[in-house]
C-alpha cells in the first residue's frame, strides 16, 4: 500500500492543516464578530482585507509572507529574535501560509452563523445584567458554534490543498514543508511515478471529501439553530 | 411639548419615573417623550408606531436618546447634558419582550438562572426581594424546569420570560406588549400573573400596549402616545373618560372606566356585586375577596337606554341618571352620556352609551331628562375587570369561586 515516505507526507499534511486551523480560529472568530456586529469607519476596507487571500494569486501571498515573516522580514525577524519562533522553510511556515489562505473561508462561515443569532437575544441577556463580553461567551458564541465547526472544517480542507503560497514561502522540503500537493507536484516532475501519484491523489480526495462532508453536516446544524430561534 | 405629569402634588424632582427624552430617526420621524409618574403600574398606550417601544428601549439602554434625561427611583440612567449613559447591564431595568426571547440553547432553569446569578452579587438599593422558589411558584413553572425552551408553548414561554426578568431583581420591570402574541385564553391568565407580580413582589412595572382592555385593567397611570409625542399623562380613569382624548383612545372601544369594590358574592347564582360612586353593579362571580378594589370598564355598546324603568326584563343592572351630552355626528351610531344620579360629589359619574341614531330620534332624548342605563350582568368579563394594587377596603376572605 502506502510507503513510509508517503505516510510521512500524509501525517505532515494533517499536522500542518490542523495547526493552521487551531491557531487561526480565535482570530477568525474575533474578525467574524467584528464584521457581524460592529459598524465603524473603514469596515468595508477591513472586510476586503480579510477576503483578499480569496482573490489574490497564492504566489503573491506567499511572497508577501516571505518578505514579512522570513528571517529578515520585519515580523519574522522580531519573532525569531524575541521568542525564537521561525517560519521560514519550516513546517510552521507551511501552517501559517495555509492559515492565511483558509482565513476568509473560516471568517465567512462564522460570520454567517453570528449574523443568524438575533441581536435582540443579546439585548435580553444584557438587560439581565450580562456585560457585552459575557453576552458573547454565554449567548452569541454557543449559538454560533455550529458555524465555527463549518468554518474550521472548510479551512481544514482548504489547508490540505494549499500549494502556491506554501511553495513560495517555505519551498518544497521533504519531511519539513512537503505536504500532499507539493509531493504530488514533485512526483509529476519525475518519470515513472504514476502509481505513487495516483495513490497520493486518492488519499487527497478521500481527506478533502471527508472534511467537506463533515462541514456540510455542521452547516445543517447552523440552519437548525436558526430555525429554532424563529419559532 | 408641555410637561405631562401623572403624579399629583405638583412638580417634584424625586419621582419614581422621570423621563424627558427625544430621538430623531429621520427628518420626518422624531420621538419625544416627557413625563413623570409614581404609579406602581404605568402604561404607555398608543397605536403601533406611536413610539412606545422606543421610549422603553431608551429606559433599558437599548436605544440611545439624542437628548434629555431618564431617572428611575432617583438614579440617573441617562443624561445628555452631563454625558451620563449607564451601560445596559448596570441599569437594573428588567425587560419582558413580546416574543419572550428565551435563550434557545439553555433549559428553562438555566434561563431563569441567567439573570439570578448576576443579580445575587449586586446590591441594588430599593429593588424588590424576589426569592427564586416564590417566583417559580407564582408563575407555575416548576414542572418546566428541565425543558428546552423551543418546545414551550407561547404562554409558557412568556411566564418563563417574566420569571427570568424578575429574578434579575430589577428596580423597574418593562413589559413590551407581553401578551400580544398569545391567544385570548392565555392572555387573561398572564394578565392575572402580572397583577400578582405587582402585588406580591411590589414590583413597579412599565407596561406597553395598544389594548385598552389590558391598560385599563392594569395601569394606575397612563402615558398616551401618538405620532411619537406624549398626548397626555394622567391616572387611568381620567385618560379613558376624558372626551378630548377620545380620538386617541378610540371611538370603537369607547366606554367608561370606573373604580369599584366587591361588596358581596351571591353563592347560589355565582354573581358578585360591586359598589362604585354611581351605584351598584352585578357581574358574574369573580374570585376576589370582599372589599377588593376593582377597575371595571363599561363598554359604551353594552349600555342600553330606557326612558322608563323597565319591568320583566333580564337585564340585572338598572342605573338611574339624566341625559348628559349627546354626540350625534350623523351616521348610524350616536353616543349619549348618562350622568348617574347615585353619584355624590361635584363631578357626577358618567357612563357612555352607544345607540343607533334611529333610537335617539325615536326616544327624543334631550340633555337633562331622566334616563335609565341598563347593563347586562354578563356584559362584564374577566377582560373588562382588573384588580388594582391598593389595599382592600375590608379584611381578606377566601371566596368560594
Amino acid at each position: 500500500m502506502l510507503s513510509k515516505e508517503e505516510l510521512e507526507i500524509i501525517v505532515l499534511s494533517l499536522k500542518v492543516a490542523l495547526a493552521s486551523v487551531i491557531f487561526s480560529a480565535p482570530l477568525a472568530v474575533a474578525c467574524a464578530w467584528v464584521l457581524a456586529r460592529c459598524t465603524f469607519p473603514g469596515k468595508t476596507l477591513f472586510d476586503a482585507l480579510v477576503h483578499l487571500p480569496l482573490v489574490l494569486p497564492p504566489v503573491v501571498i506567499g511572497y508577501f509572507l516571505l518578505v514579512t515573516f522570513g528571517k529578515k522580514g520585519w515580523i519574522g525577524g522580531t519573532l525569531d529574535a524575541w521568542f525564537g519562533i521561525t517560519f521560514a522553510f519550516r513546517w510552521t511556515g507551511a501552517a501559517l501560509a495555509a492559515s492565511v489562505m483558509g482565513f476568509p473561508l473560516m471568517v465567512r462561515a462564522i460570520r454567517l452563523a453570528i449574523e443568524a443569532v438575533p441581536p435582540r437575544l443579546e439585548w435580553a441577556a444584557r438587560t439581565l445584567g450580562a456585560s457585552r463580553w459575557r453576552v458573547f461567551f454565554t449567548v452569541t458564541f454557543p449559538l454560533a458554534l455550529p458555524g465555527l465547526a463549518v468554518g474550521v472544517l472548510l479551512a481544514f480542507a482548504r489547508s490540505l490543498g494549499e500549494f502556491g503560497a506554501t511553495i513560495t514561502f517555505v519551498s518544497n522540503i521533504p519531511g519539513e514543508t512537503q505536504t500532499l500537493p507539493l509531493a504530488i507536484y514533485n512526483l509529476t516532475q519525475s518519470p515513472g511515478a504514476d502509481a505513487a501519484i495516483l495513490r497520493l491523489c486518492i488519499v487527497s480526495i478521500v481527506l478533502s471529501v471527508a472534511a467537506l462532508a463533515a462541514s456540510e453536516w455542521a452547516n445543517r446544524r447552523v440552519r437548525l439553530v436558526g430555525g429554532g430561534l424563529i419559532t | 411639548m408641555g410637561e405631562s405629569s401623572c403624579a399629583s402634588g405638583g412638580w417634584r424632582t424625586d419621582h419614581v419615573i422621570d423621563i424627558d427624552i427625544s430621538k430623531r430617526f429621520s427628518a420626518a420621524t422624531e420621538i419625544s417623550a416627557k413625563f413623570v409618574s409614581d404609579a406602581s403600574v404605568l402604561a404607555l398606550f398608543g397605536r403601533s408606531g406611536s413610539g412606545k417601544t422606543t421610549v422603553v428601549s431608551a429606559v433599558a439602554g437599548l436605544v440611545k436618546a439624542d437628548r434629555g434625561h431618564i431617572r428611575i427611583d432617583g438614579v440617573t440612567l441617562f443624561d445628555s447634558e452631563h454625558r451620563i449613559n449607564m451601560p445596559v447591564e448596570q441599569r437594573g431595568i428588567g425587560y419582558v419582550f413580546q416574543d419572550g426571547l428565551l435563550f434557545p440553547h439553555l433549559t428553562v432553569r438555566q434561563n431563569l438562572d441567567y439573570g439570578a446569578r448576576r443579580s445575587a452579587s449586586v446590591d441594588r438599593k430599593g429593588a424588590p426581594i424576589v426569592p427564586f422558589d416564590q417566583v417559580v411558584d407564582l408563575l407555575g413553572i416548576g414542572a418546566l424546569m428541565a425543558r428546552d425552551t423551543p418546545s414551550l408553548s407561547g404562554g409558557e414561554k412568556q411566564r418563563v420570560a417574566i420569571g427570568r426578568a424578575l429574578l434579575s431583581r430589577p428596580r423597574l420591570l418593562l413589559m413590551d406588549e407581553p401578551i400580544a402574541s398569545l391567544d385570548s385564553g392565555r392572555r387573561s391568565e398572564i394578565l392575572r400573573l402580572i397583577e400578582r407580580v405587582r402585588d406580591e413582589f411590589g414590583m413597579r412595572i412599565v407596561y406597553v400596549s395598544h389594548s385598552i382592555g389590558e391598560v385599563s385593567r392594569l395601569a394606575d397611570d397612563v402615558v398616551l402616545m401618538n405620532d411619537g409625542k406624549v398626548v397626555a399623562c394622567a391616572p387611568t380613569e381620567e385618560i379613558f373618560n376624558r372626551a378630548d382624548l377620545r380620538p386617541y383612545t378610540g371611538r370603537f372601544e369607547g366606554g367608561a372606566l370606573i373604580e369599584a369594590h366587591a361588596v358581596r358574592h351571591d353563592m347560589k347564582y355565582f354573581l358578585t356585586t360591586f359598589k362604585f360612586d354611581g351605584g351598584e353593579l352585578i357581574a358574574p362571580g369573580v374570585d376576589t375577596p370582599i372589599g377588593a378594589r376593582v377597575r371595571i370598564r363599561i363598554r359604551a355598546r353594552d349600555v342600553t337606554l330606557a326612558t322608563e324603568r323597565p319591568r320583566g326584563i333580564s337585564i340585572r343592572n338598572i342605573l338611574e341618571g339624566t341625559v348628559g351630552a349627546i354626540d350625534n355626528r350623523g351616521g348610524a351610531i350616536a353616543e349619549v352620556h348618562v350622568r348617574l344620579t347615585g353619584s355624590g360629589g361635584s363631578e357626577p359619574r358618567e357612563l357612555l352609551s352607544r345607540i343607533s341614531a334611529q333610537a335617539l330620534d325615536e326616544m327624543q332624548l334631550e340633555t337633562g331628562q331622566p334616563i335609565y342605563a341598563l347593563i347586562k350582568a354578563i356584559a362584564f368579563d374577566k377582560r373588562s375587570m382588573g384588580f388594582t394594587a391598593q389595599e382592600t377596603v375590608f379584611d381578606r376572605f377566601s371566596s368560594p369561586f
